[in-house]
């Protein structure tokens, strides 16, 4: 039993799940004391009330939650697919939050101004998040700019691009882009009859299987392909690479457009399920990229690891309206899953601590059996 | 013109002190991308002060009080990365990261809570309003509104140049940023070194954070954090390539480019071209996007940077 117990824990993939255990349980127990802080009196109930989500409304209700969720889990699938992805070649893609931006520009004015149909929308926003990443991967490879800096101010650039875009196809009357369903319903994502599991909600689209299809791609591709060692290998070691023959700079291009690619997809398969139009006064980059980054980790850096830590970061997320906004603030969510991303930073020293444990313990069997063993000589 | 001539020496005031900040950090190794979030928790600090010192006390206990406890703010804040970066070797990309996130959030709960418990309830909003005090850091000479900070910023601006070219402690700190081995080897502990920067760095960018709120307006959300200025100023330091006396000439020219969205409705042959406000707020990240690829050809980046010093590796 024992033995079983321990052989669990050697395994890297049980570690890493170890040790995002940690970092969600340390998020929830800050997020908690910052809440006894504010007011001890509620403190608990609106810890739980985070936790539970969607699962404290009764019957029908809880299932129409539930599907929104899932639509919200989607794209944050997508900009954590998008992170990971470049993450395993060696660049942080910060970025992922603008090519989110411009794959919502892009579909939604396709599908606002020419009113083209979903499939078409999807895949321009594709194209424009590939698009961004392709500039961040050429300002990396011919212009040496580390991705992170370029991602960031490409991040504040697509913003005021894309408010600016949109702003020709806004609501007169809002600052909220016109609805999809009224102008142009064509580019609603087809539902296949997946809303009528959740209680008839609309926005319960193939977007869903898509994003966990996308999941699964990734990891073969990273896992299962030629393409994909070749670009894992020039991550960890640019030089050896090129010694190698593999055309490096042309992998470092191709990784940041398909990180590109994804997180635009991601905008899409948010903004075309038409669960909410695109505000075109915010200042600030939309946070759904950064939490991929969250999702991304969380996930042990995994494409599989990622569906569930996105749906987990997002059922939090949606917790964070359960507080009694008398006293509390929604805030309290990213509040935690900023935590929780924090607490990820550790993960690497965390999985260190567990092997050196294990490390140890072994050494001391070892010492232990060549006492006995010694022991038994003498007799 | 004046109102321009205002607007660039705050805004590049904001931007030195914060990218000085980045420097420290960076010259003694560390990556500090979690500067945006530094100022956010710095100016959280200082509007505090302001909200609540009275106006009686008088400008000068006013200025030094609010410059105090954001830079102690930002300092505190600024231990997060410093831990995980150098105690823990945690990747100081993703600690960057997730400071950004948790300042903006934990600044937001904490004004919503204070502003919750105060009201009873009606008031929900993350603003800090800090109109009755903000005049006591302004000196107005003619049409001129000076700003007490800005000469908090110019004494900041020498006393990094000092302290990095002229002091025994700087070059520490620069051959930390360069060759931790070999600066271990002839006895300068690493760590502390790396740990100087980074609080440096949480100093700086806890008093560029409030420069950067009380610039103009006098009531601040903290939902918004502060609009990718800590962002901008990482892309001061780099092309002014990690030296304070070029990081203080790149403030000047990415503090005016970001003037000009502010105040080119007053000139009236910008107005003429009718060019979206925008493009205006674009401007200084293209031109810094431009900039940077221009100058990272030949990368003058400390070499050490963003690598966890680890003893047993020497």
């Amino acid at each position: 039993m024992n033995k079983k117990h321990e052989s669990l824990l050697r395994r890297d993939s049980v570690q890493t799940l170890l040790a995002s255990l940690v970092c969600v349980l340390g998020g929830l127990i800050v997020g908690y004391l910052v809440l006894l802080i504010i007011e001890p009196s509620g403190a608990f109930e609106a810890i739980v009330a985070v936790m539970k989500s969607f699962l404290r409304y009764p019957g029908a209700l809880k299932m129409k939650y539930f599907g929104q969720v899932l639509v919200r889990t989607a794209p944050l699938l997508m900009c954590a697919l998008s992170v990971l992805f470049a993450y395993k070649v060696g660049m942080f893609n910060i970025g992922a939050a603008g090519q989110y931006c411009a794959g919502a520009c892009a579909a939604l004015y396709a599908a606002l101004a020419w009113h083209l149909p979903w499939y078409v929308c999807l895949i321009l926003g594709m194209a424009a998040g590939a698009l961004l990443g392709m500039l961040a991967g050429l300002l990396r490879t011919l212009f040496n700019v580390n991705v992170v800096i370029s991602g960031i101010m490409l991040n504040w650039i697509t913003l005021y691009l894309t408010n600016l875009v949109l702003g020709t196809v806004k609501s007169p009357s809002s600052p909220f882009t016109k609805s999809l369903q009224s102008t142009n319903p064509g580019a609603l994502m087809p539902s296949l009859g997946l809303g009528k599991l959740f209680n008839n909600e609309k926005s319960v689209t193939i977007a869903i299987p898509l994003a966990v299809i996308m999941a699964i791609v990734v990891w073969v591709v990273l896992n299962k392909t030629k393409f994909g060692y070749e670009l894992k290998a020039t991550g960890s070691n640019y030089n050896a690479a090129r010694y190698c023959g593999m055309k490096e700079n042309r992998n470092i291009i191709l990784t940041m457009v398909i990180a590109g690619a994804l997180a635009g997809l991601g905008a899409g398969l948010l903004y075309l399920t038409g669960i909410e139009d695109w505000e075109t006064t915010i200042s600030s980059v939309p946070g759904m990229g950064f939490n991929g980054i969250a999702v991304a980790f969380l996930g042990g850096l995994s494409p599989i690891g990622s569906i569930l830590s996105a749906f987990f970061i997002q059922y939090i997320t949606t917790g964070g309206g359960n507080v009694d906004l008398q006293v509390y603030c929604s805030q309290i969510s990213s509040l935690i899953s900023a935590l929780i991303i924090y607490l990820c930073a550790f993960v690497a020293f965390f999985k260190f601590f567990i092997q050196t444990r294990l490390r140890k313990a072994d050494e001391r069997k070892a010492a232990k059996a060549a006492q006995i063993q010694e022991g038994g000589e003498e007799k | 013109m004046t109102l321009l001539i205002q607007y660039t020496l705050i805004f590049a005031s904001v931007l030195m002190l914060v990218a000085l900040g980045g420097c420290f950090a960076e010259r003694s190794g560390v990556i500090n991308i979690g500067l945006e979030g530094i100022m956010v928790i710095g100016a959280l600090g200082g509007a505090l002060v302001l909200k609540f010192l009275p106006a009686s006390v008088g400008a000068p206990v006013m200025v030094l009080a609010t410059v105090v406890v954001s830079a102690l703010f930002g300092l505190i804040f600024s231990l997060l990365l410093a831990v995980a970066a150098i105690n823990f070797k945690a990747d100081q990309t993703i600690t960057g990261t997730a400071m950004n996130m948790l300042a903006t959030a934990a600044a937001t709960v904490a004004v919503k809570a204070m502003n919750t418990a105060a009201s009873g309830g009606n008031d929900v909003s993350s603003d800090i309003a800090y109109t009755h005090t903000k005049d006591l850091l302004l000196v107005r000479i003619g049409g001129f509104e000076f700003n007490w900070f800005m000469v908090v910023a110019v004494l900041c601006l020498i006393a990094a140049y000092v302290a990095l070219y002229k002091t025994r402690f700087g070059l520490r700190l620069r051959a930390c940023g360069e060759h931790p081995q070999a600066a271990d080897s002839v006895g300068i502990n690493v760590y502390k070194m790396r740990y100087a920067g980074v609080l440096i760095s949480g100093l700086l960018g806890g008093l560029g954070g409030i420069v950067y709120i009380t610039a103009g307006v006098s009531v601040w959300k903290f939902e918004n954090g502060v609009a990718g200025f800590g962002f901008l100023a990482l892309a001061v330091m780099i092309f002014g390539a990690w030296h304070p006396l070029k990081i203080a000439l790149a403030a000047l020219l990415f503090g005016f480019c970001r003037a000009l969205g502010n105040v080119y409705s007053g000139f009236g042959f910008l107005l003429a071209m009718n060019i979206p406000s925008v493009v205006y707020n674009m401007l200084p990240y293209i031109i810094s996007l431009i900039v940077l690829a221009f100058t990272s050809k030949k990368s003058r980046a400390p070499k050490a940077e963003g690598i966890p010093y680890d003893k047993g590796s020497r």
